[in-house]
């Protein structure tokens, strides 16, 4: 039997990641620290809220080193896909350096909203079997006002005034930007993509 | 593309879902699982949960059901009403709620956008403006429009009000326009593009849904975000799935 950990790294999306996975009928061990991920199989990172706070609990909870160390598929959500990278401007931090690159402030335009909230659309760069069963152009809904850049790593983008990363991938570690527990069947089919996963 | 988005509001009393006009004469709708459910099949982009439960212990009771409501939806949804403490808000997030929206409390201490913006992040902070026309012209703040006994007149203009909001952390605003609300005539277009000028987060037009014209001239003239409905889905005067269709077809940008 697999060991799916979720990591409670005090965001407020932990519930209803929970809550999708559990609709794939899939149970996970809610985890507060990092030798909960010791035995995991797959381990997952929500999170909501700001890259300083965030990456300061990973730290005292002792996921850090853990994570960086770690060799089992990791998806990272929301904000839990930005603290994959190497900084953030959110803050000027250093977040956890699995994945090239730096987190960007969208900045508002005229027409352009910020946060970006809503309902935006895929549009696949790259294979991946993360993408399997998700048409091109399949809508699924984000809420942030940073974002990650479009680099090598990038899977799937989205555009909102600019083109920024929705789903990422390196090595055994990816993200997805968007909150796939409320992007309706895209979001379900990634997940569950994500638990069959083989990197 | 982004999408505009629609958005049914279900007023929950006591764990069940109940509808009136203008706040009044509530009639018993549902469960609340069960309508959410349908709302997301037909294509709602999100929902709003309006608790306007009468006293604050059978509130702790019954917000059970944002538990249930988030364990069978897989679209995002909003609990307004009754949340006067960054605690209040913390419980409704920990349940599976991904904003909650505040109106009066704002307006008592507006030092609360930023406490739970500052928890939580801006994402789930969304600010809910009831407005009205004073007889001079200016639209103002009514404070606890969710009772029309105990609704007050402030001083506050919206437009002022609307910035405000936004610096102190709203990561969206819901302008209820409560001249127009509960009679189907129509979005206010004319408040709404005024207070679009001034906002740079997300608006969500509410009260006076009646057609698809509507929904269009919101998006197209106004151009808000989201537009939220309540009687005018409840009823089935309009269904959501032909609604995003003409929209669509109409060049408003939907997710079909």
């Amino acid at each position: 039997m697999s060991r799916i950990a979720l990591i409670d790294a005090g965001g407020a999306n932990l519930g209803s990641v929970r809550d999708a996975l559990e609709r794939l009928g899939v149970q996970v061990d809610v985890v507060r620290d990092g030798d909960g991920l010791r035995d995991a199989d797959r381990v997952i990172l929500p999170g909501v809220g700001a890259a300083e706070p965030g990456m300061r609990l990973l730290r005292e909870r002792g996921f850090v080193e853990v994570l960086r160390a770690s060799k089992q598929p990791l998806l990272g959500v929301c904000l839990g896909m930005q603290l994959l990278f190497d900084s953030s401007e959110e803050g000027d931090v250093e977040c956890l350096g699995l994945i090239p690159g730096r987190i960007f402030k969208l900045q508002e335009a005229p027409g352009l909203r910020v946060p970006h909230m809503g309902w935006n659309t895929l549009q696949q760069v790259r294979d991946s079997a993360l993408m399997a069963g998700i048409a091109d152009a399949s809508s699924v809904y984000f809420v942030h006002g940073y974002a990650a850049p479009v680099t090598a790593d990038c899977v799937a983008g989205c555009e909102h005034g600019q083109p920024i990363a929705a789903i990422v991938q390196r090595g055994h570690v990816c993200g997805a930007q968007f909150h796939p527990e409320r992007s309706g069947t895209a979001g379900s089919r990634l997940l569950a993509n994500f638990l069959a996963w083989s990197p | 593309m982004l999408s505009r988005r629609i958005i049914p509001c279900l007023d929950v009393r006591d764990g069940r879902v109940v509808k009136g006009v203008r706040f009044r004469d509530h009639v018993d709708m549902g469960d609340i699982v069960e309508l959410a459910q349908r709302y997301r099949d037909e294509g709602a982009d999100e929902l709003v949960f309006y608790d306007i439960t009468a006293s604050p212990q059978g509130r702790s009771v019954d917000r059970d059901w944002v538990r249930r409501v988030s364990r069978t939806i897989d679209i995002p949804f909003c609990v307004a009403g009754g949340i006067r403490s960054v605690d209040d808000a913390h419980a409704v997030l920990n349940s599976g709620a991904d904003k909650v929206s505040i109106n009066t409390p704002a307006l008592e201490r507006p030092e609360l956008i930023g406490e739970i913006a500052g928890a939580f992040g801006v994402q789930c902070v969304v600010v809910g403006i009831d407005s009205q026309r004073d007889d001079d012209g200016e639209w103002r703040v009514r404070s606890h429009a969710g009772d029309p006994g105990q609704t007050r007149a402030l001083p506050r203009r919206t437009l002022d009000w609307v910035v405000e909001v936004q610096q102190r952390g709203a990561g969206e605003i819901v302008l209820n326009c409560m001249d127009s609300d509960g009679v189907r005539n129509g979005y206010d277009i004319g408040q709404l593009g005024d207070v679009r000028k001034l906002t740079t987060v997300p608006l969500i037009a509410s009260g006076g849904a009646g057609s698809i014209d509507h929904f269009e001239v919101a998006f197209r003239d106004a151009d808000v975000d989201g537009a939220l409905a309540a009687s005018v889905f409840h009823s089935g005067t309009l269904r959501i799935p032909e609604l995003k269709r003409e929209l669509s077809a109409r060049g408003i940008a939907m997710r079909l």
